[in-house]
Order: C-alpha cells, then sequence, then structure tokens
C-alpha cells in the first residue's frame, strides 16, 4: 500500500442552478477530470448544513468541495453568500480540531464554467492527496475500543 | 429494512457502458446493497426508451418495489422522463431518484476500473438517499394569462404579435422611444435584399394599433418579484414631457425645435435629431420625446419653441411630466433585449475613430437607408465625395482571441450584402478581407456566388492594420489595408478610398444586470443561457422566463422572428394550461420544536418566513418559499425540514457516496 499513490475520496456538494450545471457542462464537453470526487446535488449552497461536511469526514471522506454559483449570481439572490459565511467558520473549527483547513474548498462555477470545474477539481484532488489520508472512521473505531474512564455523577 | 428498491442501470448505448461496466454495477448492487432494501438490480441499453420505462413500471408493479433509482444521465435531462413512468406505475413520482453516472463518470473519466468503483458509490448514495425520499405532490399555482415582452426588435415584435393574436395582453417594454430595434436602422436585408423598413413597418403598426398590446415604450423595468403564473412587475415610464392623449405626432415640434443634437443610437452618430425627436419618421408610438440633456428649456429655462409652436389643443408639451411607476401583474416574461455592436475602437490598429474614412457596419447601415443622414449616397465622410474603392473588414472583433472567440454569425451575410450595394450604388472596386465565408443558411451560399459573379474581390486574410501612411506615391491620400492574402502566400497593401468595418455583435452591456433581475444568467460569451442549448433554445433555468433573437446568441433577422414566435408558442401553451405545478420543494417549520429564535426570518430572501408574535413561532409560506433550504441549514433547533432535501436524505446520501473505497472494495466504517 505505501508504494502506491494514495487516492483520496472527495464529497462534493453542488447547488442545482450552476455548478451542478458546471458538472453537466464537463460531462457534455469531455473535460477529463481525477475520478476522486462525488458530488451530492443540493438546491443551493446555502442548503449546506455544516453537519454534512463533519458527516462526510466522519464516514471516511479525505477532503470536502464546497461549489456555489459566483457572488451576486445566486439563484436564490444572496444565499450563496451564506455558504461563503458557513465556509469560513467550517475552516476554523476544523483547524482547531485538527483538521487541515485545505481538506475543505470553496469554488464558485457558474453552469458555463465545466472547463474551470474540471481543473479546479484536478487541483484540489493534488492538494488533498499532498495531505495524505485523514482516516476519521479508523480513529473512531480506535477510540471506541479504548476503554474510557467512568465518570460517576 | 422495509423500502423494496429497484435499481436501473443504464448504458446509454456506449456512452456510459463504454467507460463504465454497467452489468458489474448493476450485478455489485443487487448483491451488495441488498442490506441497503435492494431488491432488483438491472441494466440496460437504454434506459429512458419506451421499453427500458416498461421494465421499470413492470417491476413496480410485479415486484411491489417503493422506490426506484435510475443511473443514468443527469437528472437535468430525463429525471422527469422516469418520476412520470413510476407514476404511470402507480408509484409517487418523488419516490424515483436519478443518479448521474454519465456526465459525473462515464464522460469525465477515461480509466474504466475508477469509473466503475465511482458509478457503484454514486449509486450506492442514490440507494442510501431515495430510502429517505417521501411522497410529494407538486405544488399547483394559477398562471396569470398576460405577458410581459422586454425589448421590441424584430424578435419582441413577432412573439407579442403572436400572443396578442391568440387573444392574450402583452406589455411589451422598450428603453428607446420608437419599437423596431436594430432592424428598424436597416436598409436592405440579406439574402432577398428586401427593405427593412418595407417588412417591418407593417408590423410595427400592428404592434401600436393592437388592442392586446400595451406598448410602453421610453420605459425601464424596474424590479421583478415573484414567480412563474405570477410575476409582479415595476416598470418607470420615463417622462416623455409629451401629453401622448393629445399629440397628433404631426412634427410641427420637432421642426421648429432649434436644438440638434448627435443622433448616437438610431443613427449611429452618422446624422442628427432634434432636442425634442421621434428616432425615424415611421416611428411607433409616433408621440416624440425631450431628451432632458439637450433641451435648452431643461438647461437654462429658456426656448419652449415646442410649446410655442405645439397645434393641438390642449397643449401637448408638458414641462412638468413626471417619471411614472407602473406595476403589472403577469405570468410569463420574454426577455428579447437584442445585442449591441462591437466597439470597433477597440482595435486601435484598424483606425477607426482616428481615420474618418473608416466606418462600422451601423455607420454604413445608416449611410445606405434612404431616409438616413446621406439620404442613401455611399460617400466618405465628407458626404460629397463617392468612393472607387471599398475594403470591407470581416470579423471585426469576432472569432478574435482578443476580443470575442465566437462568431457573430451575421456578419459574412452582411458583408457580402454591403459589397453588392457598393457595387450597384457606385460601381467602386469592392475588396472582402475574410477569414472564411460562412453562408450556412437558405439562399446565403448562392447570395455569395452572386456577389463573386458580380466582380466582387475575396482575399482570404485577416486584416493587420489600416492606415493612412502612404509608402509610394499611388498611396498618397488613401487609406492602406495591410493584409495577408493567405491563398497566395503574399502580403498586401490596398489603397483604397473607404473601409467597413465588419463589426460584430455583442451581449448589451449590462444583460447581466438585467438578467439578474430576472433570476437568469449569461455564459462565458455574456449572451443568457438556455435551458438546453439545443432542445429547449427559448426556455431559461427560471420557469416562466423566456428568451428570443440576439440576447441567446448572434443570430439573424429570420433566426430572431424564429425564436420570437417559438417563445410566445411557450407562454401560450403555459397559459393554455391555467395552472402550473412546482417543483414541492419547499421547507416547513415544525411549530413544536420551533424556539422563535427567529434566525431564519433574516436569511429568507424572499420574505417567505412569518414570525407569529402570539404564539411565538416562526412559518414558512409555501407559495412564496422557492425552496434554497438555507433555513434548513440554518435553524439551530433543528426545526425546519426541507422537502426533497431532508437532512435524513443528504446525510443518507453522504454515507452511501462513501460506501465505497477508491479501489472498489466497500469501506470497513460502514456496515454492508
Amino acid at each position: 500500500m505505501s508504494n502506491e499513490k494514495f487516492e483520496p475520496v472527495i464529497i462534493g456538494f453542488t447547488c442545482n442552478w450552476c455548478s451542478y450545471r458546471a458538472a453537466d457542462m464537463a460531462g457534455t464537453a469531455r473535460m477529463k477530470y481525477a475520478p476522486n470526487v462525488r458530488l451530492i446535488r443540493l438546491m443551493c449552497s446555502g442548503r449546506l448544513d455544516p453537519t454534512f461536511v463533519m458527516k462526510a469526514f466522519a464516514n471516511g471522506a479525505d477532503g470536502v468541495l464546497i461549489t456555489g454559483c459566483h457572488p451576486g449570481d445566486c439563484h436564490y439572490i444572496e444565499q450563496n453568500y451564506k455558504a461563503l459565511r458557513r465556509f469560513q467558520l467550517l475552516r476554523r473549527v476544523l483547524n482547531q480540531m485538527g483538521v487541515e483547513p485545505g481538506r475543505l474548498k470553496l469554488l464558485w462555477a457558474s453552469a458555463a464554467e465545466g472547463a474551470i470545474f474540471a481543473s479546479e477539481i484536478n487541483k484540489f484532488v493534488e492538494e488533498v492527496r499532498a495531505l495524505g489520508p485523514l482516516g476519521w472512521p479508523k480513529e473512531f473505531q480506535q477510540v471506541e475500543s479504548t476503554p474510557v474512564m467512568e465518570v460517576t455523577a | 429494512m422495509t423500502e423494496r428498491i429497484g435499481v436501473y442501470v443504464c448504458h446509454c448505448g456506449t456512452n456510459i457502458a463504454g467507460v463504465v461496466d454497467v452489468a458489474e454495477v448493476s450485478r455489485w448492487a443487487g448483491k451488495h446493497l441488498a442490506a441497503q432494501g435492494v431488491v432488483v438490480s438491472r441494466d440496460y441499453k437504454f434506459m429512458c426508451s419506451s421499453l427500458g420505462q416498461e421494465l421499470i413500471q413492470k417491476d413496480i408493479k410485479e415486484l411491489g418495489l417503493t422506490r426506484v433509482v435510475v443511473a443514468a444521465c443527469s437528472p437535468h435531462l430525463h429525471e422527469k422522463t422516469f418520476r412520470n413512468a413510476s407514476k404511470g406505475a402507480g408509484l409517487n413520482p418523488y419516490l424515483t431518484e436519478m443518479v448521474s453516472i454519465r456526465e459525473q463518470d462515464s464522460w469525465v473519466h477515461t480509466d474504466k476500473a475508477a469509473a466503475t468503483d465511482k458509478a457503484k458509490a454514486i449509486l450506492a448514495g442514490g440507494v442510501a438517499r431515495v430510502a429517505h425520499n417521501t411522497e410529494l405532490e407538486p405544488l399547483r399555482v394559477p398562471i396569470h394569462p398576460a405577458t410581459m415582452i422586454v425589448g421590441a426588435g424584430i424578435a419582441g415584435i413577432q412573439a407579442a404579435l403572436e400572443i396578442a393574436d391568440a387573444g392574450y395582453h402583452v406589455y411589451l417594454v422598450e428603453r428607446e422611444p420608437s419599437i423596431g430595434g436594430h432592424m428598424a436602422q436597416f436598409d436592405k436585408t440579406f439574402p432577398t435584399l428586401d427593405c427593412a423598413a418595407c417588412i417591418l413597418t407593417p408590423k410595427m403598426f400592428e404592434v401600436g394599433s393592437h388592442p392586446n398590446i400595451t406598448l410602453l415604450t421610453w420605459s425601464n423595468v424596474e424590479k421583478v418579484d415573484g414567480y412563474i403564473g405570477n410575476f409582479t412587475v415595476t416598470i418607470c415610464k420615463k417622462a416623455r414631457y409629451v401629453n401622448t392623449d393629445t399629440c397628433t405626432g404631426c412634427g410641427i415640434c420637432w421642426e421648429k425645435c432649434p436644438w440638434k443634437v448627435v443622433d448616437k443610437v438610431f443613427e449611429a452618430g452618422m446624422g442628427s435629431r432634434k432636442a425634442i425627436y421621434t428616432p425615424f419618421p415611421q416611428a411607433v408610438p409616433k408621440y416624440p420625446v425631450i431628451d432632458r440633456e439637450n433641451c435648452a428649456y431643461f438647461k437654462n429655462g429658456k426656448c419652449k419653441a415646442c410649446q410655442i409652436f405645439c397645434p393641438t389643443e390642449p397643449n401637448s408639451i408638458d414641462f412638468n411630466q413626471k417619471d411614472e411607476m407602473l406595476e403589472v401583474q403577469v405570468g410569463n416574461i420574454i426577455l428579447a433585449t437584442g445585442y449591441q455592436l462591437f466597439d470597433a475602437t477597440r482595435i486601435p490598429q484598424y483606425g477607426y475613430g482616428r481615420l474618418p474614412n473608416v466606418f462600422t457596419s451601423l455607420e454604413f447601415e445608416r449611410m445606405c437607408n434612404a431616409s438616413g443622414p446621406t439620404e442613401g449616397k455611399i460617400v466618405l465622410r465628407d458626404k460629397k465625395t463617392t468612393p472607387k474603392t471599398v475594403v470591407i473588414v470581416h470579423c471585426v472583433g469576432s472569432r478574435d482571441e482578443n476580443y470575442n472567440k465566437y462568431c457573430s454569425s451575421i456578419c459574412c451575410m452582411q458583408s457580402l450584402k454591403y459589397a453588392h450595394l457598393v457595387m450597384e450604388r457606385t460601381g467602386a472596386e469592392v475588396y472582402n478581407c475574410y477569414i472564411d465565408i460562412r453562408t450556412p443558411f437558405k439562399d446565403y451560399e448562392e447570395f455569395y456566388k452572386r456577389v463573386l459573379e458580380e466582380g466582387g474581390n475575396f482575399i482570404r486574410g485577416k486584416v493587420a492594420e489600416i492606415t493612412d501612411v502612404a509608402r509610394t506615391p499611388n498611396e498618397e491620400g488613401k487609406l492602406i489595408v495591410q493584409v495577408e492574402d493567405t491563398l497566395i502566400g503574399k502580403q498586401r497593401r490596398i489603397p483604397t478610398d473607404m473601409v467597413i468595418l465588419s463589426a460584430g455583435i455583442e451581449p448589451r452591456h449590462d444583460a447581466k444586470e438585467v438578467g439578474k433581475q430576472f433570476g437568469i444568467s449569461c455564459g462565458a460569451s455574456g449572451w443568457y443561457i438556455e435551458r438546453h442549448p439545443k432542445l429547449d433554445p427559448v426556455a431559461t433555468m427560471t420557469e416562466g422566463v423566456f428568451i428570443a433573437g440576439c440576447v441567446q446568441g448572434p443570430k439573424d433577422i429570420p433566426a430572431s422572428v424564429a425564436q420570437g414566435a417559438a417563445a410566445s408558442a411557450r407562454v401560450l401553451g403555459k397559459i393554455q394550461q391555467k395552472e402550473v405545478a412546482l417543483e414541492p420543494v419547499r421547507a416547513s417549520i415544525n411549530e413544536n420544536q420551533c424556539s422563535g429564535c427567529r434566525i431564519c426570518n433574516n436569511l429568507c430572501p424572499f420574505n417567505a418566513i412569518a414570525f407569529h408574535e402570539d404564539r411565538m413561532v416562526s412559518e414558512v409560506n409555501p407559495a412564496l418559499c422557492q425552496g434554497c433550504g438555507t433555513c434548513v441549514a440554518a435553524c439551530p433547533a433543528g426545526a425546519i425540514s426541507g422537502t426533497g432535501f431532508s437532512n435524513e436524505q443528504i446525510l443518507s446520501q453522504i454515507e452511501g457516496l462513501l460506501l465505497v473505497n477508491v479501489d472498489g472494495n466497500l469501506t470497513e466504517a460502514v456496515p454492508g
């Protein structure tokens, strides 16, 4: 295993109107990118509950990509700004938890930017690859198997 | 697991099956996702075919499926197809999910093993998610029968007439004082060479007098609220300073007005108008407007010549008129706001604006027009000398990495038309400097042939420079066009009297802002994005907002007319349905869990969340909610749920997506 190239797993959140269509466009135009990202469609990046990001890491993702419409282009007027705020907070929280902020990326992509979408995914995959595996599920297992001190009230 | 899930993996011919091992994906799902509730898993060549759909329907009936997952193309393409298929077999359509293993997998990856593993992961995500889907019913809202059309060029005019003739009301909004758009500026139209005014003005007149059309010229759309079927549009009717109830359009006011202004809009800077004016004689409506910036009365309080000479009783000139805000209710909107000409000064080496006898295409159109500044005579900037040589430069600002990469599509035919007109009216020698000649539509190639036979010279090469610096005596006093003739492989310097820059067309400078108002966005080149580039060119991502003409991309008059008619057909279809079904993706608040913190209240950009002071809880108005889900994500009490995209659905999908390792094995972390 150690000789093999590490292949990260990345969960990507897309909004229904811009970035999901950017992914569609990259597909239609047959632009190639790394197969490490698995996408989830939300209606809007504003729907991104920070829990989703934690859940992805907890279940074995090495990186999480949040994507949405460009500022000012949101289908729901301004909800991507809320995603931006949550992203900034999440990076801090993750940092405090010992997770490299580089494992979380925010990307604005319009429906016409299939090429940008594809190239940014490639970049992010390489960045996460360089960080190595996160391995939260394994850590959780270890924590569970270590005897915990009984706390009595 | 009580759900009985059916999985259907599409080959899409070789589109998916060429890269993803679909049989393996289907087999794997049947075996390893059984714990998730999968009772049947099949692959089929074309799932979207009627046979494929029947396969699903048969399984729903015979195997008692309660959920369906189709792994195929993007849900934006076929989600409706498969949901309808399920509905046909008695299953609520929202219990069927699509996952994209084509656009997101087979089309973007080359490594077959990795793509197959990714397909498994994507499918596992879909299966995990669908188990939490709930039965939903689409929201039905009535459609207001009136339509607003923005932009009254030929596309907007055509759309307005089609809808009005069908018996429904149209608000036609135009920012200029008259309708007609660019077509009204032209003299002849290719390839038939019929006179633009002769074919356009009857249509304009019809619009002006149609009982079902409310014409709002000299007006801007200020605000758009609502959604399909129920838009509330605020329109600013700018002050004309002319009372349209009494004005007869006799023209005495602009005859008497002493203030001449260069007309940069309609005459493209070639001619002038007065401070009170109609842009052209056949303008519809016939009433003039006063241009505040150039009117002496508005500048220094003196003059009033128009008012003094106005023969109507009571006097039609009203300097106290104010801008008027109008609010109208419409069910659908068509945007036909057209294009603007590429600004040729952006290419300094072509000398436009510096060398007087370099003209733009629009300037030349006005020059050719019988009612234009030179009364149809083709002359140099001195307005007397007839040119003996004319060079027409193609692709100015189009097909050019430095400006616009796209082909403006009209300039080849427009340049051929100019070549014909120059030869016909002046007998001058004409050179066309082109990159490629593109004449793809009906009778276009024949027209090219005709111009060739008439003696037009064609030089294949992009013009490098236009200069007035002579190198030889025969270049003295002339413009010199430097071009490489790529067919003979030689540099040429063509001395000429006149150059016409066949400038390309560009999206309007404010297309982006206007699009934002209507909830639609621009593509990389700035044209509005259609719902589907091939199959749905006049609809947009926003329900109830349609596009027609050059706003969607460069096109000529026949194509603009066709799109205007197409958009109106789409609108009429919506009106006839009387109501529209909206996706039931909405947020709702569980009052028992709501703590009344009001965090969600200010997050909603649609003001869909109201706070009830008496009960201290917030409530979502489903008619206003657009389903973005921001409040769902923000509620600290978890009291808000979003149908169609619930926390359970998304969290399960994350679990499902991570069920498979990159090497294709099931992860240890998750049971299964």
